[in-house]
């Protein structure tokens, strides 16, 4: 219990201070292969410093709603990071896999209550379409997760990544393929191409960005940041799910600090997996979307069909 | 006390109470405030008495049993056991909460339709719904059942100036009576079986059920108490009464009387049937998961506030039969233990379903009386005008929305673990299935937690859309005592996830013959664990935590008040996201299933050439496929056959002297074989 609530307290604050940093390396890569030279990797934290010194107008017609879903969004994805195998495979009590996914789904409903809340001709339509793609990513997300509980033989994350790290190389193969139906997931839930642009400004092809558009100063940092969080937290689970080697089944120093490098490490990689996408695809249309996310469900079950 | 509460004596006050408050309203009959303050206070002191009651039941596990009248076949018999007791303490938080809330929401009907009659059908609906869950003869129950539909009927028309509500309540009368003549041949069948009308004597002689009737049994059943429970495609009738009633009479209907089938379906298929084949538990299955799946998509496309939350509960009782139907399964399976736990999500989603959805009927029901129209697309803002209402319908979305820390959350994720425990036992095939199912059930959380992002955003949220909403005023103090109290149940059901999941372990342990087993964490194919404290604990530090950064990263700066960005014009109230606009990309990616209709029309400044539109006008609906697909063959098919009919009714007096020749020639011959 003692050492369930020390990791739990430690991930509370490490995904927010190592989140900024993994978007930035993502951008990186990205102008990098756009051959630009891009900012450094250090650079969101800048932003969001500067954002948090900012003055802040808001909306004359925005409610409690607007003011307060920042806290909500940001605490949320604090509650979840707080869950996942990151220091160690030792099972935390609130790393059940169904409420981390349902607590996602806190989370995304205030983000598109504030994206209504301002009355604005875009934000409405930025909720509208991501509580679309939320919706129709739930079913693909939640079974290539059980896949891997059904593995293990138990919902919580800790255990998930235990026995993953122990499988026989013919049994790893339904993992895999759960895994490309996760990484869809992540791509949807992170607002990744092809489902969103996270750079874009457009205002008719956004997703992310349209419901924070009237967002300005302090909160705009804490949407900003807390959507860097969710992507991080999908990388650490992408990593420490599906590939746990090295994560560290005790709490020694020496292991911990090693299995958070590592971690990183391999979150990065995925990153980079993100970003060379990103490089080399066009945005999706909003309805060609449901088409890869019911492929991502269909995926997952064939995983767990492949699961002896 | 406590003797006087467990006795039968304490129950027949609980009845005694309604019966008083429906005679006072109508002894009040010329006085409206009068009527409305001895129906409202009686119905209030009716519900608390039977929550005691059947909450010392729940705790105590005795069973309160008695009967007078003693005719053959049939006698009033009472019998109140752990599961009755169940529905019972549902009925009654239900019940007394809409009766506080009834004090002050009746107001705007004085003057304008008779409180006396309302008070009078609204206590004897009560009334019946008490003894629907807690008769044990199966005539008697077919009385109660009688009440209860009769006098929700007349609940449904109340509004009777409008001429809708009298076509809803003509469909429902039609389509209550089909089912229950559904329900009087199953229990006939039942009787031919066993000898007896008693429940628990059709269970003690149910070795003599064969496998064809209880086959025929089950059609029968599923079809009646189907109808009552709403699902698709027998639910026609339920998206058009319950939004017809006053708002506290739907939250008892919507929260409350469709649960009634549910209970009926325990009663029979787990506790009297002797023997459960796989092929019931997937029938039950397969529509719950159409019902949750196309209840939500309905409610997405619909724009009237209270058939929104008429549509949401047919996708509740959705998840109510993934949950019953998956425990049919296992029973047939072998696995007790998983049934256990099926069934305990099913029951714990049958109160948190009744929690929430009361809630947000009444919720709806002080937005409606407040501005007169239940069309959501001229709400909007209402939030600056009602906080406390909104704040009260912010908390009944989240929990209908399966969000944590409340209610809906923790029976969607114990019915999902149910589900999986299906995967993780099944061979290939069912695999298969429950993976289908468990996908089912996400997606329709995912569906609903949009849809109420629509119902709860473009009502509270952002600007007015018609200039009504500025003289709206917030809600009187007992209806915000009652929608209190139900959001303040629908977080504690939430926290108390463990004792109270333990206590439906309880309830269901004894239904079946072979008893099931206690369901503990360990023992289940799939360990499975939640803390919902750690939950709500965990979101409660994260959120100081966010406070404190907050306080560390910002520093000292103005927040001001500026317009919504407008694309240099005025925005106007049209400009905001409607909520047609809303639900519109959902409906288009299942247009397949919904097959929207739609219509445009442009009108121009200049009508030869069309280079200058003036306004347009975009007109989105779904196409009734029930209403073209099965009940219009249906009816026509009747009409066909009774055309037929008429053939041989002659009018001859001749002609009818022969048939009842060639009759009884026919019954000669039968009867000397």
């Amino acid at each position: 219990m003692t050492t369930s609530i020390i990791i739990w307290i430690i991930q509370l604050l490490l995904v927010p201070a190592l989140s900024p940093l993994l978007v930035g390396i993502t951008r990186k890569i990205k102008a990098k292969l756009q051959n630009r030279q891009g900012a450094s990797c250090f650079q969101p934290y800048r932003d969001l410093w500067k954002l948090f010194h900012k003055n802040e107008v808001m909306s004359e017609d925005a409610s409690v709603i607007f003011r307060f879903a920042p806290y909500v969004v940001f605490a949320v994805t604090l509650a979840i990071a707080a869950g996942i195998p990151l220091l160690s495979s030792i099972p935390i009590f609130t790393g059940d896999f169904l409420t981390l996914i349902y607590m996602l789904a806190l989370g995304t409903f205030f983000l598109a209550l504030s994206g209504i809340d301002t009355g604005g001709a875009f934000s409405g339509f930025g909720s509208s379409r991501e509580m679309l793609v939320a919706s129709l990513t739930e079913a693909g997300l939640v079974l290539s997760l059980f896949a891997l509980a059904l593995a293990a033989k138990s919902t919580n994350m800790g255990d998930m990544a235990t026995t993953v790290s122990g499988l026989s190389s013919i049994a790893y193969l339904p993992i895999a393929l759960a895994f490309i139906s996760f990484f869809i997931s992540l791509l949807a839930e992170s607002a990744r191409y092809p489902f969103d642009n996270p750079s874009t400004h457009l205002e008719l092809t956004m997703i992310h960005e349209a419901m924070i558009l009237e967002y300005s100063g302090k909160r705009l940092a804490m949407m900003e940041w807390a959507s860097a969080n969710k992507y991080l937290i999908f990388a650490f689970l992408g990593a420490n799910l599906f590939f746990p080697w090295g994560l560290a089944g005790t709490l020694a120093p020496f292991a911990i600090i090693g299995s958070i490098i590592l971690s990183f490490i391999k979150a990065s990689i995925l990153a980079v997996i993100v970003a060379v996408i990103e490089g080399s695809f066009a945005k999706w249309r909003l309805f060609r979307l449901p088409k890869l996310l019911a492929g991502s469900f269909i995926l997952s079950l064939i995983a767990i069909l492949l699961i002896i | 006390m406590n003797n006087f509460i467990l006795s039968p004596l304490g129950f027949l006050l609980v009845l005694a109470l309604y019966l008083i408050g429906a005679l006072d309203s109508l002894v009040f009959y010329k006085n409206d405030r009068a009527a409305a303050v001895s129906s409202g206070v009686f119905a209030t002191l009716g519900g608390i008495t039977g929550l005691i009651l059947s909450s010392a039941i729940l705790l105590t596990g005795q069973t309160i049993s008695f009967n007078f009248l003693n005719l053959p076949l049939f006698n009033i018999a009472f019998n109140i056991d752990r599961l009755s007791a169940f529905f019972m303490a549902i009925i009654s938080l239900v019940a007394t909460v809409s009766s506080i809330y009834s004090l002050g929401y009746v107001k705007h009907y004085f003057g304008k339709y008779n409180i006396g009659t309302l008070g009078f059908f609204y206590n004897a609906f009560i009334a019946g719904l008490i003894m629907v869950v807690t008769s044990s003869n199966a005539l008697f129950f077919l009385i109660a059942w009688e009440l209860m539909s009769v006098a929700s009927y007349f609940l449904v028309v109340y509004e009777r100036h409008e001429e809708k509500n009298i076509r809803a309540g003509t469909l429902y009368f039609i389509m209550t009576h089909v089912g229950t003549a559904c329900i009087m041949l199953a229990f006939f069948l039942l009787y031919r079986a066993t000898g007896s009308f008693d429940f628990s004597a059709m269970r003690a002689g149910a070795g003599a059920i064969t496998p064809a009737l209880a086959n025929a049994v089950f059609i029968l059943a599923l079809l009646g108490f189907g109808t009552k429970a709403g699902i698709i495609p027998l639910h026609i009738w339920l998206p058009a009464a319950h939004p017809a009633a006053p708002s506290h009479v739907s939250a008892l209907m919507s929260g409350v009387m469709i649960k009634t089938g549910i209970y009926m379906f325990v009663r029979i298929f787990i506790g009297i049937m002797p023997f459960t084949p796989l092929w019931w538990g997937i029938v039950f299955l397969l529509i719950g998961a159409s019902s949750s799946v196309l209840g939500v998509l309905y409610a997405l496309a619909e724009h009237d506030i209270k058939k929104l939350l008429a549509y949401h509960s047919i996708e509740n009782i959705g998840i109510i039969l993934l949950g019953f139907g998956a425990s049919l399964s296992f029973i047939s399976l072998g696995h007790p233990i998983l049934a256990t736990t099926a069934l305990v999500a099913s029951l714990y989603h049958t109160i948190n379903h009744a929690v929430f959805k009361a809630l947000l009927f009444l919720g709806a029901g002080t937005v409606v009386s407040a501005t007169h129209t239940r069309n959501i697309e001229k709400y909007g803002g209402l939030w600056k005008y009602m906080p406390k209402t909104a704040f009260f319908f912010l908390i009944g979305s989240m929990a209908i929305s399966a969000l944590p820390p409340f209610n809906g959350f923790v029976s969607e994720w114990l019915t999902m673990q149910a589900l999986f425990g299906g995967i993780a036992t099944g061979t290939f095939g069912l695999k298969l299935f429950f993976g289908l199912m468990a996908g089912a059930l996400a997606l329709t959380g995912g569906l609903a937690a949009a849809c109420f992002v629509k119902a709860f955003g473009i009502t509270f949220l952002a600007r007015p859309r018609s200039p009504e909403i500025k003289q709206v005023k917030e809600a009187s103090f007992s209806e915000r005592l009652g929608m209190g109290i139900l959001a303040l149940t629908a977080l504690l059901l939430g926290l108390s996830a463990g004792p109270f999941s333990r206590l439906l372990g309880e309830v269901v342990q004894n239904l079946k013959n072979a008893p099931l087993e206690k369901m503990t964490a360990l023992s289940l194919p799939i360990s499975i664990s939640l803390s919902m404290f750690a939950v709500f604990v965990g979101l409660v530090i994260s959120l100081i935590v966010t406070y404190i950064f907050v306080r560390i990263f910002s520093g000292q700066q103005k927040v001001s008040h500026g317009r919504t960005w407008d694309c240099g014009t005025d925005l106007g109230p049209r400009m905001e996201i409607t909520a047609t606009g809303f639900s519109r990309s959902i409906i288009t990616v299942f247009k397949k299933v919904l097959q929207p209709t739609r219509e445009t029309a442009t009108a121009y400044c200049d009508d030869k050439r069309c280079y200058f539109p003036k306004e347009s006008t975009v007109h989105l609906e779904l196409h009734d496929v029930y209403d073209s697909l099965i009940y219009r063959p249906f009816g026509s098919l009747l009409a066909l056959i009774s055309e037929q009919t008429r053939k041989i009714q002659s009018g001859h007096i001749n002609a009818y002297a022969l048939y009842i020749f060639i009759t009884l020639i026919g019954l000669l011959f039968y009867i000397a074989r």
